[in-house]
């Protein structure tokens, strides 16, 4: 609504300029550049009242005076960087100006994209961070800047790589460390910093292997403690599938890993196979003799 | 315009004569359905007899067909209509009788012995209930003796389990953009098959949670014809199990009716998944698993449930392959009854008489539903 507003003021100042300028034109004077948020001040001269209208993107100002008076707009007055149009209109005769706003140079923002938030350990340019260097105002600063980027945390030395701005944007790619766990991805420019969270989980499991033993009319079955090739373990909740084979006829469970173990139990038959497999990794097999 | 009106005269007129044969010659089990001739269906017979049952089962007035059994003095009204509703919120407690045959399978001056097979009607298609019912004459009438399937009940116990469920906090509206997002789950397919069938075409496939967080799923599929353009989206909708835990693979099914498959050029498939808060438990065993051949091929097996929590609805889902360990068929079924700890229920998934020859192997999954989760 608020955007909506600006934009009639602005469609409206601008139509006032335009029939106004036919009329007589002549510069203001305005410096040609000025920093997102800093102050301005706009001489006139001559008497009588006037309106100065100074129409950016995504915004508009208006400023009743006396001619011959400098105006002085505050810090922060005008924040948006990009191409600006400013019109005195007085009661005999309008003044126009064109002047840009940059980006200031200081960053105090980053607006930092950190992809994936979750992947598995030991992957060569997994991991991907995107930088875009803002003012306080949030416009990209265009000015190239070097960002340093940092992967810490669990495991495996702390990666660093700097990485210099272009057109207000900097990005690396980063490989996960070889041990799963949460990691921190920050990235820096000045004393400006934004932080991620990177969770690099275990890769498929390696070694998969059950033993059997009975109980009563059942046989339970237990996997070892799952590992990943990397000697991570398996996250719980991971599906076992055990699957029991005899004359004829199945029976099979998914089981999820609790605590690192896949547990459950199955109908003794005698001389039937036990197999275990997790997703497309298949383990040891059981031929169940009853002693 | 003239052939038009021909049409709608021959629809009126076919639509009038039906409405009249409808009436004047209906189908017993539609007046019983209907409720009509309460009264002039007496049980003269033992199919009346069983027929009056039926009506009364399906007006569920319970207290008149439990009063008009033969062996109430064997079981309690309240054991009667927890044989037909279920003990347990189930399928059953929420299905509607849509139809039923009887067939007499040998009768005498005093007894006979009828089987009625009850269609019930639920939001996930139907579900048939066959029972061999004994029929008796009582004086001048027969009594139908109901054959009572009781609900095992669990023992009291105490049946320890390690929770295990994820819970999911997603970005805020207030977030900045840059702010990233819980990651989705990675899913893949890994094997889709397409197959002409039934006057369609039918894809068969396997998905696979590869990440380890639970994954909300879905598969939909559009054909292409040679010039690209779609000729038909589907999605596998309930021939899928829709949760997957990590490692987890669940068969899917997409049926194209009114397709050919020499239409088709190419597929575009697209899987989607998102995170969902889900629980690990419960396990489900399933036992007993035999693949029975012609004429009547099907997948029968009993399922166990391993955990102490009551399942409302389960939902078993087969995928069959052939020698080769290509894909040839995906079939499901939902059980009616809840299910109990430690208590297995049969279930039987029906697989197509053509392709039965064909199945080498099979692989049964079963996903469940329990209403004390949600609480």
């Amino acid at each position: 609504m608020k955007s909506r507003f600006t934009f009639m003021f602005a469609g409206w100042a601008l139509a006032a300029m335009a029939v106004l300028a036919t009329a007589q034109t002549a510069p203001l004077e305005l410096p040609k550049i000025i920093a997102a948020g800093t102050a301005l001040s706009v001489s006139t001269a001559g008497s009588g009242r006037a309106v100065l209208y100074i129409v950016g993107p995504g915004q508009a100002l208006r400023r009743d005076m006396q001619l011959g008076e400098t105006i002085i707009f505050g810090p922060g007055d005008i924040h948006n960087a990009g191409h600006y149009t400013a019109a005195l209109v007085g009661s005999s005769s309008t003044q126009t100006a064109e002047f840009d706003v940059t980006a200031a140079k200081q960053p105090s923002m980053l607006s930092f994209l950190a992809k994936p938030s979750r992947l598995p350990v030991d992957l060569h340019d997994g991991i991907s961070g995107v930088v875009y260097v803002l003012d306080a105002f949030r416009n990209l600063v265009l000015q190239p800047t070097e960002v340093s980027f940092e992967l810490s945390g669990i495991g495996g030395a702390t990666q660093t790589r700097v990485a210099r701005t272009q057109n207000g944007v900097a990005w690396v790619e980063m490989d996960s460390a070889p041990k799963a766990g949460s990691t921190q991805f920050q990235a820096r420019v000045g004393n400006t910093t934004e932080k991620r969270i990177i969770q690099q989980v275990p890769g498929e499991p390696c070694n998969l292997r059950m033993s059997a033993r009975r109980s009563g009319a059942r046989v339970e079955l237990e996997t070892e403690p799952l590992f990943d090739c990397r000697g991570n373990t398996v996250p719980d909740g991971t599906i076992v599938t055990f699957k029991e084979t005899y004359n004829g006829g199945e029976t099979t469970v998914d089981v999820p890993l609790k605590r690192g173990v896949a547990r459950t139990n199955v109908p003794a038959y005698d001389g039937s196979i036990i197999s275990v497999a997790t997703g497309v990794v298949m383990g040891n097999e059981i031929h169940w003799q009853d002693r | 315009m003239s052939s038009g009106r021909l049409l709608a005269f021959i629809i009126t007129a076919v639509t009038v004569v039906l409405v009249i044969e409808g009436t004047l010659f209906p189908v017993s089990s539609a007046i019983t359905l209907a409720g009509v001739g309460t009264g002039s269906l007496r049980a003269s017979s033992p199919q009346t007899a069983v027929e009056n049952l039926v009506q009364d089962i399906n007006r569920r007035d319970w207290n008149a067909a439990y009063g008009s059994l033969a062996n109430k003095n064997e079981f309690t009204e309240q054991d009667f209509v927890r044989d037909l509703t279920g003990a347990y919120p189930s399928l059953r407690s929420y299905a509607t009788l849509d139809s039923f045959d009887v067939h007499p399978l040998h009768a005498s001056a005093e007894n006979a012995e009828v089987r009625v097979n009850l269609r019930w009607s639920t939001v996930v298609g139907t579900f048939q209930d066959m029972r061999d019912l004994q029929v008796a004459r009582a004086g001048d009438r027969w009594q139908v003796a109901w054959p009572i399937v009781k609900e095992p009940k669990v023992s009291p116990q105490v049946i320890p389990v390690n929770y295990l469920r994820w819970d999911v906090i997603y970005r805020g509206p207030e977030d900045d953009w840059g702010e990233q997002d819980v990651e989705s789950p990675h899913v893949r397919i890994v094997d889709m098959h397409p197959v002409d069938r039934g006057g369609g075409v039918v894809l068969l496939g396997e998905l696979m949670n590869e990440d380890v967080v639970p994954a909300f799923v879905t598969v939909k599929a559009t054909l292409l014809a040679r010039n690209n353009s779609a000729i038909a989206t589907e999605d596998a909708f309930d021939k899928m199990s829709h949760v997957l835990l990590p490692k987890q693979v669940t068969p899917f099914r997409i049926d194209f009716p009114n397709v050919r498959l020499s239409e088709v050029d190419s597929v575009h498939m697209d899987p989607s998944s998102s995170l969902v808060a889900a629980s690990a438990d419960p396990v489900i065993e399933i036992e007993d698993q035999i693949l029975a051949g012609l004429p009547e091929p099907s997948l029968t097996g009993k399922l166990v449930n391993q955990s102490g929590q009551i399942v409302n609805i389960a939902h078993v889902l087969g995928t069959f392959y052939d020698h080769g360990g290509q894909l040839v068929w995906v079939s499901d079924e939902y059980a009616d009854r809840a299910l109990m700890p430690e208590t297995p229920l049969p279930f039987l998934i029906p697989l197509p008489a053509d392709l039965s020859g064909r199945v080498s192997s099979y692989r049964v999954v079963a996903s469940t539903y329990s209403s004390s989760r949600f609480q």
